[in-house]
């Protein structure tokens, strides 16, 4: 059973190239990313384990995917999706979020 | 005729206040009318005037309760047309009502014998006024953090056929399409509970589909249950049960009345179950340029009201909808603030003061090879449903609601990335559909179908391209 939750789960996974581009998206908007991982993928299990804090601030991908591959490594067997989070008012919400690992 | 502009309600010096409710409209006086006298007699019908003097208006401060018509402009192409822009106070209106708010608007004038015809067109809700309403149950932002879905438009279908389907073979539908790859799939606006599927078989049979795509694919899922019925009582008995087995959402028809939507929508946010509007009939009032009441009026008073879906056009489908409107009706439902923009048939400011969002719906005669114009044109906060699009796939209604996804997915991608999918729409489209059997039929089947009529109702300003 493939997951189809996240924004491009109907594609195939995203190569680490196209991920940096929407990484590159949610940055150019002004939003933090977060990364966070589950073994439990159901749809109602919204508090997935933070991998660390969001990142505000960041000036380029470089370091998102630097973080997506220590997760990716410490968790293999693990969902792993990155959040972009739009904190203008009116909005305070995720506005982009991807699954970017399925357990091997 | 009585002279109503000279009764005080023709003030070309008032200044509107803040605090007032605004509304224009679009006058077509009758022969030999002046068009301020025109205007005037709408302020003084829709509000304090009737047809004589009446003594008992002096133990009033009637001048207080007047609407006041304070500017007239002519339409541009049309010498028969005006804009009459009125300002109401306050004190008109009753605390949180659509009934009373669409009573005192329209409620007496549009048939008033020396107007030949009469539109109103948009109306300015000041802040003051706009409070005391609840707005939707939800709103766009948590509607889709209940969904856990971000980033892109949602997917829908509406069941067909609309009529006739046993709750069985409604309930297949359903978990075809959402375990295909829609978020959501919908009753139609006359499915209540006639012999041929009673509302309790239907809602059962529905959500098994719901739970079952759901455990398939690991998303959030739904099908908006109508619980339109011929009572109050009844409303709150399908609605009650639809929440007991499970449902998030269920759905009413503007068909109901103003006064039985903001009673769903008091009930939606108390029971934690979204609220999805169609907007079943408006076309005998919306759509004719000269006579009746705008869709984007309509727009408003619905999200005073407190929906949290509404069926707003879709520019490219089957339903009427100039793509200028749709473009101010989505701004009107989604927008914490707007300014007047007379291209796209906006004619006041409009400030929600955080009242949350309503979600757009766009049905009706959309298929996936149009999916880079229906995110160019709408946007990202916007259901789009593809019915026939979704059940007519030659592969079968999971193929149809998989090319759906991918076609959708795919130019999201392509836009993040920076490309203009505008333009390169159509290539991207093929791209996708080389790696996905169900988008490639989808595109084979349907690439062509267009619906190019003319509008009816239209801006009065055109944009001249530069």
């Amino acid at each position: 059973m493939r997951i189809t939750q996240g924004t491009f789960s109907y594609l195939p996974d995203l190569t680490d190239e196209e991920i940096a581009l929407q990484l590159g998206y949610a940055l150019g908007n002004g939003w933090a990313v977060s990364v966070e991982f589950t073994g439990d993928p159901s749809p109602r299990n919204n508090y997935w384990d933070m991998w660390g804090l969001p990142m505000f601030d960041l000036p380029d991908p470089a370091g998102v995917l630097h973080e997506i591959n220590e997760c990716r490594e410490a968790h293999p067997d693990c969902y792993i999706r990155v959040s972009a989070y739009d904190s203008r008012p009116g909005r305070q919400t995720t506005a982009l979020s991807f699954l970017v690992n399925r357990p091997r | 005729m009585l002279q109503y502009a000279e009764m005080g309600y023709w003030q070309p010096d008032y200044e509107p206040k803040p605090t007032d409710v605004l509304a224009a409209f679009r006058v077509t006086p009758q022969p030999g009318v002046p068009p301020e006298e025109a205007g005037a007699a709408v302020a003084g019908e829709s509000s304090t005037a009737t047809w004589t003097v009446v003594w008992t208006d002096r133990l009033t401060a009637y001048e207080h309760y007047q609407g006041k018509c304070y500017r007239i402009d002519p339409v541009p192409g049309n010498p028969e047309q005006y804009i009459a822009y009125i300002a109401y106070d306050l004190d008109l209106f009753e605390e949180g009502s659509i009934a009373n708010l669409s009573s005192s608007i329209i409620g007496n004038v549009f048939g008033f014998k020396a107007l030949k015809a009469l539109r109103l067109e948009d109306m300015r809700i000041p802040p003051h006024y706009a409070k005391t309403f609840q707005g939707p149950a939800h709103g766009i932002v948590m509607e889709r953090e209940y969904l856990n879905k971000y980033g892109r438009p949602l997917l829908g279908a509406t069941v067909k056929p609309k009529l006739g389907l046993s709750a069985r073979n409604y309930g297949r539908v359903v978990y075809e399409a959402l375990r295909g790859g829609l978020d959501f799939t919908k009753d139609d606006e006359n499915i209540n509970s006639q012999p041929f599927m009673r509302w309790r078989d239907r809602f059962l049979h529905c959500m098994e589909a719901v739970r079952k795509a759901e455990a398939e694919t690991g998303e959030v899922k739904g099908h908006y249950l109508n619980v339109t019925a011929a009572t109050m009582e009844d409303m709150y008995e399908r609605a009650g049960f639809a929440k007991e087995i499970g449902s998030i959402i269920v759905m009413i028809d503007l068909t109901v009345g103003y006064t039985a939507i903001q009673s769903m929508a008091t009930w939606a946010r108390r029971n934690g179950v979204l609220l999805h509007l169609h907007r079943a009939g408006h076309s005998t009032y919306t759509r004719q340029k000269a006579h009746g009441v705008s869709f984007r009026v309509i727009a408003k008073w619905m999200r005073l009201a407190g929906v949290d879906h509404i069926h707003a056009g879709t520019v490219v489908g089957k339903l009427e909808g100039d793509p200028a409107s749709v473009r101010g009706y989505y701004e009107t439902l989604r927008c914490d603030k707007a300014d007047p923009d007379p291209r796209y048939g906006l004619y006041f400011e409009q400030d929600w003061v955080s009242t949350p969002g309503v979600m757009p719906v766009a049905s009706g005669g959309i298929h996936a090879g149009q999916m880079h114009e229906l995110l160019d044109l709408l946007g990202e906060d916007v259901i789009l449903q593809f019915g026939g699009g979704t059940i007519g796939h030659p592969l079968g209604i999971a193929a149809g609601a998989t090319a759906n996804r991918v076609a959708l997915e795919a130019m999201v991608k392509a836009r993040n990335e920076g490309r203009d999918i505008a333009v390169e729409g159509p290539g991207i489209l093929r791209a996708a559909a080389g790696r996905s059997r169900e988008l490639d039929m989808a595109l084979s089947t349907w690439g062509d179908v267009t619906f190019s009529y003319e509008s009816t109702d239209t801006p009065d300003l055109v944009v001249t391209p530069s």
